[in-house]
């Protein structure tokens, strides 16, 4: 059944040691996209570039100003003199928050009177808009909260606050929340053409033609190409964990035993799913090609980057069927919440079936291509 | 003599297209058997359906007395195959790739390194076991797929066109080595369009149009009827200005075939057509021809028969 398996694992690996060039891309690239991708897509949205047109321009203004200014929230990056030039500062692009603050602001401090200032948001960017919308509305509070308590000495406080306790990510930093997601898609990325390439370049090279006239068993070639590249993808998954761990700061909750498991088991699925490709792809261009689409869902559907909560369900059922689901709620349950097996296993089941049922397939499907 | 391949009827088609039409073959344990055929006419596929690399749409082969079809495992580990292009692998080196394949056949631990000695031997390549199999020359790259396909000691060995695209002094060495093994009782299987290869043959097949058309010992070919149909004599004729010639000649009633061979023409007239032919050429090139009786060559034999297969499907 297995016959052949340790003739192939040999001479995989002098392919792996040989080719040296491949082996450093296959070490390093990891770690870059990793890195790269790990500071990009921070969420937390700050220095929002903002214009400013004050016509007060009395102290209590520009304190206001200031206010803004001190949330980091907002860069005041331009001062403009009329209600076009604000305007057209958000059309350009070159700020995409406009605060007028009105000529009477003072006075009507002063007097006790209610003032509005005028925030225009560009809502191009939604995740931008509801950050400045939030951060405008917060200023506003906390200021009105300030002035009637400095008049109504009663008062110490609002009298009704939430007081929310955020747990397992106090700070409700993104990288926390992304980066455990991210290690399981650059995981996809780096590992999903071993085993691609490996099989379609001996289709290429009619090296696979020569194998099938020996006694070599189809699972013995499948397991044969797969193990080496197991160890070179379980490396890659080291390497990206220190990462997440070291450079940004993430720190591991749960068990490492448990998240090296879950790793190995989703390290088998994508190999079987690049083997899945080689019996498909005739060269490596195709191979490529296939690999691209299914990348995109992996990142779009697997709740990577959007929540599958608010995705309508068909699409929630095709995500689903997507073993970086699975992962990626793994690897978000040990490392933020430090879940255990018992939280866990259902996820881990899952995703044994989908690599299970991969390999199964591609088995199969070699079968044919043999003829 | 026992048979070493036997088919009935093999035929396979890719969908409308029929690359190995109806193919009956018996061959003996212990020939050099010449498959022939221009490029594209079915050759490689019906090696690859004797390895069990395709399966038949129609008909049966037994190889080694196992069917392709149902003990493909059983043929592949009695038989060597020798593909067109190189395919081992150019980043191991020699010696690699042969440990590689002495595994994948299982040759046990024990006898594995003196087996690929021997096979080093046999083709010479002692002197390049640690280069890398991509740096060598054509020749060095034939020597070590056949070193590859033999580590195993297979009965039957497929050689698809082996010679092609190596030096001429590489292929008479790869010839030599091909009937110094045969003399060691392996049967071979080999695809040429070389017909000088093909005369070294102990049997001949000449496959065209997906069709096997004629299969014997070259000499049995030579003599088939069809030939030299009975009252009709082989004639080579040197002259100079051999196409003017050639179409004076074909001119002729008593003239059944012309063509350039070289410097001379080869001519296929009735019996007695010899003074037909001084005649002819004294007007049209006013020169004396020579005039010599010859044995077909397997060149003849298959140029005649494809036109008049040729002609055969054309009516």
């Amino acid at each position: 059944m297995f016959r052949g398996i340790g003739s192939i694992i040999y001479k995989e690996c002098i392919h792996i040691v040989r080719d040296p060039r491949t082996l450093f891309l296959m070490l390093l690239v990891p770690g870059l996209q990793m890195t790269i991708f790990g500071y990009a897509i921070d969420m937390d949205v700050k220095h929002i570039r903002t214009a400013v047109y004050n016509l007060d321009g009395r102290p209590a203004s520009r304190e206001l100003l200031n206010d803004f200014e001190n949330t980091k929230t907002f860069d005041i990056v331009a001062h403009v003199q009329s209600d076009t030039a604000l305007l057209s500062e958000i059309v350009r692009g070159k700020a995409q928050v406009a605060i007028k603050v009105p000529p009477d602001y003072t006075d009507r401090l002063v007097l006790g009177a209610p003032v509005s200032v005028q925030v225009m948001i560009d809502g191009s960017d939604s995740t931008v808009a509801m950050q400045a919308l939030n951060v405008a509305n917060a200023i506003a509070l906390q200021k009105s909260l300030g002035i009637v308590a400095k008049t109504v000495d009663s008062v110490s406080g609002p009298p009704v606050t939430v007081r929310p306790r955020v747990l397992f990510n106090p700070d409700m930093k993104t990288p926390n929340f992304m980066v455990p997601g991210l290690v399981g898609i650059v995981m996809q990325v780096v590992t999903l053409f071993l085993t691609a390439f490996a099989v379609v370049r001996e289709k290429e090279n009619g090296t696979l033609e020569q194998l099938m006239v020996t006694p070599v068993s189809r699972l013995g070639l499948m397991l044969g190409k797969l193990i080496p590249y197991a160890f070179v993808g379980a490396f890659e998954t080291s390497v990206v964990m220190c990462i997440m761990r070291f450079v940004f700061g993430v720190p591991v909750s749960g068990s490492l035993l448990l998240l090296a498991g879950a790793a190995l088991i989703f390290l088998f699925t994508v190999l079987g799913m690049g083997l899945l490709i080689s019996t498909v792809a005739e060269n490596q261009i195709q191979a490529m090609q296939i690999a691209f689409i299914i990348m995109l869902p992996s990142v779009l559907l697997s709740g990577f980057l959007f929540p599958q909560e608010s995705m309508p369900l068909p699409i929630y059922v095709i995500g689903q069927f997507i073993p970086a689901t699975y992962f990626i709620h793994i690897l978000r349950g040990i490392i933020l919440r430090g879940a255990t097996f018992q939280d866990l296993w259902p996820q881990g089941v899952y995703l044994g079936l989908i690599g299970l049922a991969v390999l199964g397939i591609a088995t199969r499907r070699f079968r044919k291509t043999m003829g | 003599m026992n048979t070493c391949i036997e088919t009935h009827g093999l035929t396979r088609r890719f969908g409308k297209f029929t690359a190995v039409d109806d193919v009956d073959l018996h061959i003996e344990s212990g020939a050099i058997f010449g498959i022939l055929g221009p490029n594209g006419s079915g050759k490689t596929t019906l090696i690859r359906m004797l390895c069990g690399l395709l399966r038949p749409s129609a008909g049966e082969a037994q190889v080694l007395g196992f069917d392709t079809q149902r003990e493909g495992e059983a043929i592949r580990s009695a038989i060597g195959y020798m593909s067109q292009q190189f395919s081992l692998y150019g980043d191991l080196t020699v010696m690699q790739n042969l440990k590689f394949y002495a595994r994948i056949y299982g040759i046990p631990r024990r006898d594995r390194m003196a087996r690929i000695e021997e096979v080093v031997r046999i083709v010479g390549i002692g002197n390049y076991l640690k280069a890398q199999s991509r740096k060598l020359s054509g020749g060095w790259k034939q020597r070590l797929a056949l070193a590859c396909a033999l580590v195993h000691e297979p009965k039957l060995v497929f050689l698809d066109e082996p010679t092609a695209g190596i030096d001429p002094v590489a292929r008479r060495d790869l010839w030599n080595l091909i009937f110094d093994l045969s003399g060691q009782g392996i049967t071979f299987f080999v695809s040429t369009h070389y017909m000088d290869e093909a005369e070294r043959c102990s049997h001949v097949g000449y496959i065209y149009f997906s069709k096997l058309v004629v299969c014997g010992t070259p000499n049995e070919l030579k003599g088939l009827p069809e030939i030299i149909p009975a009252g009709t004599v082989r004639l080579e004729v040197r002259c100079p200005k051999l196409p003017v010639a050639m179409r004076a000649l074909a001119a002729q009633e008593c003239i059944r075939d012309v063509t350039i061979f070289g410097d001379s023409l080869h001519v296929i007239g009735d019996a007695g057509c010899e003074a037909v032919i001084v005649s002819t050429l004294s007007v049209t090139i006013s020169g004396v021809p020579e005039l010599r009786q010859i044995p077909p060559t397997l060149e003849d034999v298959f140029v005649t028969l494809t036109r008049s297969r040729s002609a055969a499907s054309h009516v």
